[in-house]
């Protein structure tokens, strides 16, 4: 098919603009990784603008030589690994059986877990009710108190249907029993589900910031986003970080929180570009039977 | 002799039902029996829903009491609407019901149709690695933490050392500090959102216009008809569906606000444009410690909510013919 002149041009505009919005999406990072590794002076009389200027690592040796960040770094990987391990294993307890038709008041069940999806009880009620459970400053309150959401236990229990029942027959004719069922035939299966459903829960543990400020106030517990909280959002630096705020020829306040920015969302950028194709394939499960 | 029949007739039936009500539950028995694993395997699903969720929401009552954290929910009084009644004759009842619906507003005029325009141009490229590459830089800031993203919006509108009042200066412009006047507040909060979900919200629409017949299109050109009659005619109707789910589901949510984001953002002096129903909650519960006042905010705001989701649903499934769950 021939190209016309009108759409060459529309074809090279479209290009162009797009190649915009993709400088637009990165330009905060480029910015935030050129200021980080530029001299305090460079980025303070706003020499650094796209590259970064008189090179040093001096915020990142004072970052890194912090305890805090590493403390809140371990949590976080804590708070993900475990959180998400425990947010599987409570899908796929509620998903497996929500999937077998013959299973006594499925449909009750179904309704009972899939209702607080449009109702909740709200951030009091919530809090309190941890307190109630002693759960307050511990690092339980975060794993237990959100084991699971409503959304994905549907998902993969519409994933799990999926699965022809002969599969299942053939099981018990072997012999097995449903835990064997589940273990040996359908969760081999849903490995991409699975993938994508712990990608899903892991993302929302590694960002997750607003529960993790409001129930844990022992700053050996608090994952990063909550450090990051207080350290770039608020500047509410504590009297370690204050003494890094001295001027210096090797760091500044500003060169301190961009290099803090660029340290938390390193694990981030580096499996990002691995797990985007999961996400994308969740969404399209979810847009099918949201 | 008939009086006996009857007698007999109703023994017959009782016996019958009672048979029919023990074979029943012999029934039930060996369903649950034979299904015993899978009743274990929910036993913790429910226990959670029960002490996470369901428990919780029994707590909602203090919403009707004078609550004391030291006295609970039993040994608290009861002050029925006092609190609602407080709240809708306040000061806050305005100011944060307006903020709550007009930056979801302001979300759904500037936001909504930015993942759509975004998809719309990324289908019309043919280059298969520059659209893969454009994808995915544009997925990119939604798995990004929303407070490193509200952490550089702050830094780079820092009034001194911000990167937007440096290029002000330079441009011989006086430096604002943006994030106290209160005029500013809903524009950074919308265009945060924008740059943060923009991408990401076009993947549903690049999912639908993946499912658009290519032959309509070939069908068109040879009608003689342009890009732009391609777009009106074929591309929009084709993603039309998806179009209309999303705005129903934003509409449902008009009471929904990223009130995370917004903790981040406001302070006292954008209050005013700021200040949403879920952080005036967050602020008068957690912060101070009025947990029935707060709570009683909460459940009026829940319960708008859920009918405005179930109307949304229920609009969904007339003009859909399928609901959105």
């Amino acid at each position: 098919m021939k190209t016309s002149n009108t759409e060459k041009i529309f074809y090279a505009i479209n290009y162009f603009l797009l190649f915009l919005v993709g400088m637009v999406t990165l330009y905060p990072f480029i910015y935030v990784l050129s200021a980080s590794v530029s001299s305090p002076d460079a980025v303070i009389t706003g020499k650094v603008l796209l590259l970064p200027k008189d090179i040093t690592w001096g915020a990142y040796k004072k970052v890194l030589s912090q305890n805090e960040i590493w403390t809140a770094y371990g949590n976080t990987f804590y708070y993900t690994l475990i959180g998400t391990a425990v947010n599987i294993l409570f899908t796929i307890c509620g998903a497996y059986p929500l999937a077998k038709k013959r299973l006594r008041a499925k449909s009750f069940i179904s309704f009972f877990i899939v209702f607080t999806m449009w109702f909740d009880a709200g951030i009091i009620p919530f809090y309190l009710n941890i307190k109630d459970l002693h759960l307050l400053d511990t690092r339980m309150a975060i794993i237990l108190g959100f084991a699971c959401q409503a959304f994905y236990i549907i998902l993969l229990r519409n994933f799990f249907e999926a699965i022809p029942d002969a599969l299942e027959e053939s099981g018990r004719c072997d012999g097995a029993n449903d835990l064997q069922i589940l273990i040996k035939i359908y969760l081999p299966l849903a490995k991409p589900a699975l993938a994508t459903i712990a990608l899903f829960y892991a993302v929302e543990r590694w960002n997750g910031y607003f529960w993790a400020m409001v129930l844990l106030k022992d700053d050996k517990k608090i994952p990063l986003q909550v450090l990051l909280k207080k350290l770039i959002v608020e500047a509410n630096v504590s009297d370690e970080y204050a003494t890094m705020a001295n001027i210096s020829t090797a760091y500044s306040k500003e060169t301190i929180i961009y290099a803090t920015i660029f340290i938390s969302i390193i694990p981030m950028l580096i499996v990002y570009p691995y797990i985007q194709k999961y996400f994308v394939k969740g969404v399209m499960v979810g847009a099918v039977k949201g | 002799m008939d009086m006996t029949k009857i007698e007999n007739l109703d023994h017959l039936k009782s016996t019958h039902k009672s048979q029919s009500v023990r074979k029943y539950f012999v029934r039930l028995k060996n369903d649950l029996i034979r299904d015993r694993y899978l009743y274990l395997l929910l036993l913790p699903v429910l226990v959670w829903y029960v002490v996470f969720k369901y428990k919780p929401m029994w707590g909602l009552q203090i919403a009707f009491q004078d609550f004391s954290p030291y006295k609970g929910i039993a040994g608290s009084s009861w002050v029925g609407l006092e609190h609602f009644q407080k709240f809708l004759g306040s000061t806050y009842f305005f100011r944060t019901l307006k903020n709550t619906l007009i930056i979801n507003l302001y979300g759904i005029v500037f936001g909504f149709p930015a993942p759509i325009i975004l998809s719309l141009m990324l289908n019309e490229v043919k280059n298969k690695s520059y659209k893969k590459t454009i994808q995915t830089i544009t997925y990119l800031p939604h798995f990004i933490s929303i407070v490193v993203v509200a952490g550089m919006v702050t830094n780079f509108l820092s009034p001194n050392t911000g990167l937007v009042n440096m290029i002000i200066e330079h441009l011989g412009g006086e430096k604002i500090y943006f994030l106290t006047k209160k005029e500013y507040f809903r524009t950074i909060f919308i265009s945060m959102n924008i740059w943060k979900e923009t991408g990401f919200g076009a993947v549903v629409y690049i999912a639908a216009l993946s499912g658009i017949d290519l032959q309509l299109y070939e069908a068109a050109i040879i009608d003689g008809a342009n890009k732009w009659k391609q777009l009106i005619h074929i591309t929009l109707p084709g993603i039309m569906p998806t179009i209309v789910t999303m705005l129903i589901l934003k509409i449902g949510n008009l009471l929904t606000v990223g009130y995370e984001a917004i903790i981040l953002l406001y302070q006292p002096s954008t209050y005013e444009t700021a200040d949403v129903i879920s952080t005036y909650v967050y602020r008068s519960g957690i912060a101070e410690g009025r947990y029935d006042m707060a709570t009683a905010v909460g459940l009026f705001n829940a319960v708008i909510a859920l009918v405005l989701v179930y109307a949304a649903n229920t609009v969904s499934k007339k003009y859909l013919e399928s609901g959105l769950w």
